[in-house]
């Protein structure tokens, strides 16, 4: 059995219902989707059971309905454990991993910034990466943004960006 | 904040800054108490351009993310499309876009040391590494048609052959630059302006730079024993053999130390690509329609971990990119290193991590403006120009060059 396969089965034993949700697409490449209220504890299983010990990014989605967030968990060999979950738009509310991954506070500002999600547990700090003026309500990874709603947005003090 | 405690904002522009980046710092007297970093301030929304555009020409506006690392975002890009395609790279294709990337670490490298010298007022330094920087920047100028933002890359392949009159050309650099770069290792190891001014200066411990996740020559210089070209290897990288270096100095003389270390592994790896270069084709068609998949895609840039995500949607153009440069991994350490530091620290300790930017200017125009005759000066001339210039004015340098051996171009 690869290492890869034995992660997967390790994580189907641990999680019952992950048993048709966790593709080993390549070798060094699994991706699993995780449900939201699951999460948590699937991800403090993977960090500290699992040995994930290295967080590459994390990559916000529009997903019409819902936001899609994967973590690219890795090994220290290569291996990357991608977890997909998703929130629903009108509720796109997500935990912190800043617990686990100090150095997550910039992606998950990214989309908190860029995606309009909420980040329970985020620590204060500025805002990355849009500027302090940027109107409210305007995210520009969302499927639904475009580059000309730049031209009619109202700065807060009320006057024309251009 | 203590009754005698200040703040001092530095940026988002400011002389030791070479990007636009904001710090607020508190003192402490002459020490750093405690520092917030703002960034963004150069964010120009290349991942929502993406979407917009056909594979095609996000290669060209992804490459366009760095301007030093340019290779290293369109390898990390068209590897990820490839994999999601199920495309067969050749071979040959995957060598050439290796040799490319070990290059441009070397460029990156050096320039690296060259900003170094200059922050901490060695511009003796700069002033070789920059010179022996033309030596590579020849070479990837003579393969790829261009200094920076080369344009090797497509998806399937290589766009630009390796002819087999290059190869010595490119061969006989390596040696030239091997040359110098042991002299750089002995500067670094022996001259003691160099130790005493890096040496406990933005120091980061193991295990602040596993617990921050710090990436590159910055985690290696403390002793983090990553590399992605080793660990998760990509084009050619599984079948050369180097050497990961590493440090245990945890401060600026260590992130020194691994890169000038890790240019003697560039040319090893060249020398091993070269002499084993694949005959064949340089690229496969691919489609212009990529099927719905998704991929994640790392590379070992000058920098460090470089990380990509595509998805595809089976349309012409990406449904997401999502990049994760190195520096944004590592900009987050920077304000550790500076804690309990002193501030005139700073521009060295920030330079340390490597953070880009870029230089494209290759040729000087000089207008008379009297008779309106434009000359375009070559570097050779412009070398001979200024050995003149010095010696009308007493000073010959010409002994000097001699005596390091420095190539005639």
């Amino acid at each position: 059995m690869t290492e890869e396969d034995n992660i997967k089965l390790r994580l189907i034993q641990k999680f019952g219902f992950l048993s048709d949700k966790i593709t080993v697409k390549r070798p060094r490449r699994i991706f699993a989707e995780i449900p939201l209220a699951n999460f948590p504890e699937t991800f403090d299983y993977t960090v500290k059971q699992l040995n994930f010990s290295i967080l590459a990014a994390i990559t916000g989605l529009d997903e019409g309905a819902t936001l899609g967030f994967i973590y690219h968990l890795a090994r220290e060999n290569g291996i990357v454990l991608n977890l997909h979950t998703t929130a629903p738009k009108d509720k796109p509310v997500i935990k912190t991993v800043t617990e686990y991954f100090p150095a997550a506070d910039a992606y998950e500002r990214e989309l908190v910034d860029l995606l309009g999600a909420q980040v329970e547990g985020l620590p204060g700090g500025n805002r990355y990466p849009l500027p302090d003026d940027w109107p409210a309500n305007q995210f520009p990874l969302r499927k639904d943004w475009n580059v000309e709603m730049l031209d009619k947005m109202e700065h807060p003090e009320g006057k024309e960006a251009n | 904040m203590g009754k005698y405690d200040f703040k001092i904002p530095i940026g988002p522009q400011h002389p030791a800054l070479k990007e636009p980046e904001s710090f607020l710092l508190t003192m402490h007297g002459e020490k750093i108490a405690s520092m917030t970093v703002r960034l963004g301030y150069n964010h120009r929304g290349i991942e929502k351009a993406c979407e917009a555009q056909t594979y095609i020409r996000d290669i060209y506006l992804i490459e366009r993310v760095c301007g030093i690392c340019s290779h290293s975002h369109a390898t990390c890009f068209v590897q990820a499309v490839e994999e999601i395609a199920a495309l067969e790279v050749p071979k040959r294709a995957i060598y050439i876009r290796t040799l490319i990337a070990e290059l441009e670490r070397i460029h990156s490298h050096l320039l690296w040391l060259g900003v170094a010298g200059h922050e901490i007022g060695f511009d003796t330094l700069l002033m070789y590494t920059w010179r022996d920087r033309e030596v590579v920047m020849d070479i990837l100028a003579m393969l790829t048609g261009n200094r920076v933002n080369y344009g090797m890359n497509t998806i399937g392949g290589v766009r630009r052959d390796i002819t087999p009159e290059q190869i010595p050309q490119i061969l006989k650099a390596i040696d030239t630059l091997e040359e110098r770069t042991k002299y750089y290792i002995q500067v670094a190891t022996e001259e003691t302006t160099i130790i005493k001014r890096l040496s406990g200066v933005g120091v980061l411990s193991y295990d602040d730079a596993v617990r921050l996740g710090a990436v590159g020559p910055t985690a290696r210089a403390s002793g983090v024993e990553r590399d992605i070209r080793r660990d998760d290897p990509y084009a050619a990288y599984g079948e050369l053999t180097f050497n990961v270096i590493t440090d245990k100095h945890c401060d600026v003389y260590g992130r020194a130390v691994v890169r000038v270390c890790e240019l003697m592994e560039s040319y090893k790896m060249i020398r091993q690509i070269l002499a084993d270069l694949p005959d064949g084709p340089i690229a496969v068609k691919a489609p212009r329609k990529i099927p719905a998949g998704q991929a994640l895609s790392r590379y070992e840039a000058p920098r460090g971990e470089d990380v990509h995500y595509v998805k595809a949607n089976g349309t012409d153009k990406p449904e997401r990119v999502k990049v994760r440069a190195p520096t944004l991994a590592n900009v987050q350490v920077v304000a550790h290193m500076l804690k309990d530091g002193y501030l005139a620290d700073m521009p060295i300790v920030i330079a340390a991590i490597d953070p880009c930017f870029s230089c494209t200017d290759r040729l000087i125009s000089v207008k008379d403006t009297d008779g309106g005759d434009k000359n375009i000066m070559t570097w050779p001339a412009l070398h001979s120009s200024s050995i003149e210039w010095y010696r009308k004015r007493g000073i010959d340098f010409s002994d000097l060059n001699r005596r390091f051996k420095v190539p005639e171009n």
